[in-house]
């Protein structure tokens, strides 16, 4: 063999026995085990400590009000969204006490008017309902029903009653068009009011031979929009025309 | 052979004390093969009971979000720093929620002060809107995620349960990953100069505990659960509403389902 050759080989050899060895010092020892990475850190990650609980948690020493809370409006949300995370109080129940939100301003968060919230969602506005009032003076938190079976229809359908407080509408009262009977108060959803079902309804009011004001606009019933129900183009809790 | 030795006897019907005939066989047969029924299962339903041992592969996680359901209340995104000790600068997030206000004249404005932890201002809008709703968001823990496929150093990885997690030692803050994730779900953590994200709360599932979030969501807005399993909440959830993901033409393959998303979230 050349003497180059060898001299090579020797260099690559030593190359690569340096590779090898920095390669066991510096590649961590999990690496590779799972995947591309350190598997040690999906361990770490795993052995991270849980603060939150959950409610089977609270029940074990706060049944009373588990059991009432399990059965009311409220079952759906958790102890730990208004107490905060109870694993420091399980630990030392007297040494850790979870707070208790009393003060008025933590109820709108969920409950204060917006109308980026979803339709039908119990919502009131906060500067004018009982003002400064802490919520819990009226409202049981861990079993809330409203105060009294709904007065208004704006009590449950909040949004339509602000629209149509602004519109041109604001006057009808809400059962001019809607039928409503009593046991919609207790059953909504199965005793739904009736909605004005033909154009002729509309007419009452805004067909041009109407017995109504004369400020409120007509239109000749046999040529406006023939084909449509009246509300598939007009809002009639906004109407459009301004 | 025993035949040959006794030629007397047909070849058809083998002698009383043949250790194996058919009739014998199955006879004394039986017995055996239960035996080793329930020698096979014991063990392995024993073995579950013991089962401790929580089995990454088994699992595949995904989570919906029904924007329809979400009422903004912030919750989540409390719970998930409080969980994650995620730092309380309203910069750093794992999951936050967003409110959007489409205006008449078409124009969209999202928000989220604070990540909609303290609430949200009155929305205040000279033309009126369209539309306007909360939308949560969070890591989507995609299939094909491309924060993974950029880090130079392997610290950031798809676990087998489906779970995208930043290995917070080995991570070197190069930023590559927080500059590829199109989600906007990744940050550099403040004290430790490492990217951190929303982790699915992996620390949770694997004991078998739901996600921070989910489980302080008071609407049920936030489903959490397997994406391959038939009987999972998600699946339910998949199989009931209407199903988008956040940029889907990114071919991410997220694993983050929203049902109800109005085509103005991006």
């Amino acid at each position: 063999m050349p003497q180059q050759i060898s001299r090579l080989l020797i260099l690559f050899t030593l190359l690569i026995l340096g590779l090898v060895v920095a390669r066991h010092y510096l590649v961590p020892k999990t690496f590779g085990r799972l995947g591309h990475y350190r598997a040690a850190a999906v361990d770490a990650i795993v052995a991270r400590n849980v603060k939150y609980v959950g409610r089977e948690a609270c029940a074990s020493c706060h049944d009373d009000i588990v059991k009432i809370h399990s059965l009311a409006r409220h079952q759906t949300v958790a102890c730990e969204a208004c107490h905060g995370p109870g694993a420091a109080h399980m630990e030392a129940p007297t040494e850790h006490k979870p707070p208790a939100p009393r003060k008025r301003g933590s109820c709108p968060l969920c409950h204060g008017y917006d109308p980026s919230r979803p339709t039908g969602f119990p919502q009131i506005d906060p500067v004018a309902h009982n003002p400064v009032k802490p919520c819990i003076t009226c409202h049981n938190p861990h079993a809330p029903e409203p105060p009294q079976v709904p007065g208004e229809c704006s009590a449950c359908h909040g949004q339509i009653a602000r629209t149509k407080a602004v519109s041109h509408h604001a006057l009808l009262p809400c059962t001019r068009c809607h039928e409503t009977s009593q046991q919609h108060k207790v059953t909504p959803r199965l005793s739904r009011p009736t909605k004005p079902r033909d154009r002729a309804f509309c007419g009452e009011c805004h067909a041009k031979d109407a017995r109504s004001p004369k400020e409120i606009p007509r239109i000749d019933m046999a040529s406006h929009g023939e084909r449509y129900a009246c509300w598939q183009c007009h809002y009639p809790h906004d109407p459009e025309l301004r | 052979m025993t035949n040959q030795a006794r030629p007397g006897i047909p070849a058809q019907s083998p002698p009383a004390d043949s250790p194996l005939d058919r009739r014998a066989f199955l006879k004394k047969g039986w017995p055996a093969t239960l035996l080793l029924l329930v020698a096979k299962v014991v063990p392995s339903a024993s073995g579950e009971t013991k089962g401790a041992e929580y089995q990454a592969s088994e699992h595949y996680y995904g989570m919906g979000i029904d924007v329809g359901k979400c009422i903004g209340c912030g919750r989540c995104a409390d719970a998930c720093k409080t969980e994650n000790d995620v730092p309380r600068q309203p910069f750093y997030f794992f999951t936050w929620i967003e409110r959007y206000v489409i205006k008449t004249d078409g124009e969209t404005v999202v928000e989220s002060p604070n990540g909609g932890i303290e609430g949200f201002p009155p929305t205040v809008t000279e033309t009126g809107f369209l539309r306007t709703f909360f939308v949560p968001k969070l890591c989507n823990h995609c299939a094909s995620p491309p924060c993974v496929q950029v880090c130079p150093v392997g610290a950031t990885f798809t676990t087998p349960d489906g779970v995208v997690l930043v290995d917070k030692d080995y991570c070197i803050g190069c930023r590559y990953c927080i500059q590829a994730c199109p989600y906007g779900a990744r940050f550099l953590h403040p004290q430790t100069h490492t990217a951190a994200k929303c982790t699915f709360c992996y620390h949770r599932v694997t004991k078998g505990l739901l996600p921070a979030c989910v489980g302080v969501c008071p609407t049920g807005a936030r489903i959490f659960g397997e994406v391959h399993l038939r009987t999972s909440p998600l699946a339910r959830f998949r199989r009931f509403n209407e199903i988008q993901v956040l940029k889907p033409h990114l071919n991410t393959e997220p694993k983050v389902y929203y049902a109800n998303l109005d085509g103005e979230v991006k």
